[in-house]
């Protein structure tokens, strides 16, 4: 690791002040950003620990849920009203990581968490566009059965890694911001970029712009919701597909649904395309099936990750049907 | 800002370079060598240790400076004198172990795991999410327990003393 200041903030308008130095980072449970460090492929100069700031979860009177940014992934998981209301939520927490980094993590610092490519962390042996801009990628025409086959650019392929995204671009969440320009609010579908020209950005945050809190709309169907995710071994590894999901069905008729996958792309991918083919049809695995493939007609594989295209659609399929009782 | 931290009931001075690892702490500055470097990465398990008594962490991926007056509990302050704790005395006799280097880890882990099981956090594999409590079986330990490698593959062991240690005060 390459020398750092250390600082802990008391509140957000504190951390956004000492955030505000050249090369300072802000700093959650540090479970990935301290591995980044170690490995040099993170070398900031200042370090403002906000695990101090808003952890509270709070049930607001329009029916919203506010949870802050400092809250770690298990109390979210654990919390009664995220497993009542939000069930895919806390299942997307759950099927992330492990248990000890889950009691590390915090909300924030999952949101900005930075891909796995191996590219990415091979400092020493491989290009990489994300990590050195300009350099090229040497995941296109490497091995690359983990990368992205939506969205990706001729500069990158990485995929984001997060499970607890998925489920929050599904629920429509809103991220609160706080930075030196001031305080404003973004939908999480818009805070993570896709690659383009410029992979070395994750995000749209604005240098010194820090993750406050996350906010949950009501959404009264999503009890019915659910998260599955695929991956090489049963636990503690990344998604190679993932998909969050929420049904409403009146009378054997899709009245609207949330979908989201994971795995599959730079960002938590909102299913947009499979939303509208379903909403007004027939709930019956006929219209899933359509729906996916609608979904994945763009997809654009690698040499070896062309699996995650039918994976991610027979995945979509199964969530749906156990969703509307189609199987067990 | 506190500068010390409780290790095993002792208060401590923090490292003044905020680069140290509460792993490194632990090994290099304090010789409490129990707790080990497996990976030094977060994907073994093996630096597992309490948090304030029963909330289990990896404490490669943690600056020491990070939990600043906080308490640790590490491998070496769980025996009570010459008594072992219950689950290091269920290693032994479930035969939860060959090498070792990842012991101290899985039975920190395993503390944490019990606590996390009394407040009915639930898992990947928990079925009914909503439902505030949690149904102790052998999914859900090898679910909760699958941050901790064992390269020599005791899981069976390690499971046995788990199961036996835990489930008695499961719900």
């Amino acid at each position: 690791m390459t020398p750092f200041t250390f600082a802990r903030a008391a509140d957000a308008p504190e951390a956004v002040r000492l955030g505000a130095a050249p090369g300072a980072r802000y700093l959650g449970g540090g479970t990935n950003l301290v591995d980044l460090m170690r490995e040099t492929i993170e070398r900031p100069s200042a370090l403002v620990d906000v695990t101090g700031l808003s952890r509270t979860i709070d049930e607001r009177p329009d029916g919203s849920l506010l949870i802050g940014a400092a809250a770690k992934n298990t109390a979210v998981a654990e919390h009664p009203a995220v497993r009542s209301r939000y069930p895919l939520l806390s299942r997307a927490i759950v099927a992330g990581a492990s248990a000890q980094i889950r009691n590390m993590a915090t909300v924030g610092g999952n949101i900005l968490q930075r891909t796995r490519c191996t590219y990415f962390y091979d400092d020493d042996g491989a290009r990489c566009n994300k990590r050195s801009p300009g350099q090229g990628c040497d995941a296109i025409g490497g091995f690359n059965r983990i990368h992205a086959v939506l969205g990706a650019s001729e500069a990158c392929v990485a995929t984001h890694p997060s499970d607890m995204c998925v489920a929050l671009a599904a629920l429509d969440a809103q991220v609160h911001l706080h930075g030196p320009q001031g305080a404003r609010s973004v939908a999480l579908t818009d805070l993570h970029r896709l690659p383009e020209d410029h992979p070395e950005l994750d995000t749209i945050l604005a240098p010194g712009e820090l993750i406050t809190a996350i906010e949950l709309p009501a959404l009264p169907f999503a009890v019915h919701s659910s998260y599955r995710k695929v991956r090489d071994r049963s636990s503690y590894a990344f998604a190679l597909v993932s998909v969050a999901a929420a049904i409403d069905v009146d009378g054997g008729i899709v009245r609207d649904v949330r979908l989201a996958l994971g795995g599959v792309a730079h960002k938590p991918w909102r299913a947009r395309i499979a939303e509208d083919a379903l909403k007004g049809r027939p709930a019956t695995t006929d219209s899933f099936r359509a729906a996916a493939a609608a979904e994945l007609a763009d997809a654009a594989p690698l040499q070896d990750n062309a699996f995650k295209i039918g994976l991610a659609q027979r995945t979509i399929v199964a969530v749906l049907e156990s969703l509307t009782g189609r199987q067990p | 800002m506190d500068m010390t931290i409780r290790i095993n009931g002792s208060e401590t001075p923090l490292p003044s370079d905020p680069r140290v690892s509460l792993l490194d702490l632990l090994r290099e500055h304090l010789h409490l060598s129990g707790t080990k470097k497996g990976c030094n990465q977060g994907a073994c398990g093996a630096c597992t240790v309490l948090v304030d008594g029963e909330e289990r962490i990896l404490s490669c991926l943690a600056l020491a400076v990070q939990y600043a007056g906080r308490s640790i509990t590490s491998i070496e302050g769980l025996a009570n004198g010459e008594g072992l704790h219950p689950l290091q005395q269920a290693f032994i006799e479930h035969d939860g172990f060959q090498c070792g280097y990842c012991t101290p880890g899985q039975i920190c882990s395993a503390i944490g795991m019990a606590a996390e099981l009394r407040r009915g956090v639930p898992s990947y594999v928990t079925d009914d999410i909503a439902d505030g409590a949690v149904a102790f079986s052998h999914d859900e330990v090898r679910e909760r327990m699958s941050g901790n490698v064992c390269r020599c593959g005791a899981y069976n062991g390690i499971v046995a003393a788990i199961t036996e240690t835990v489930r008695e005060e499961a719900p």
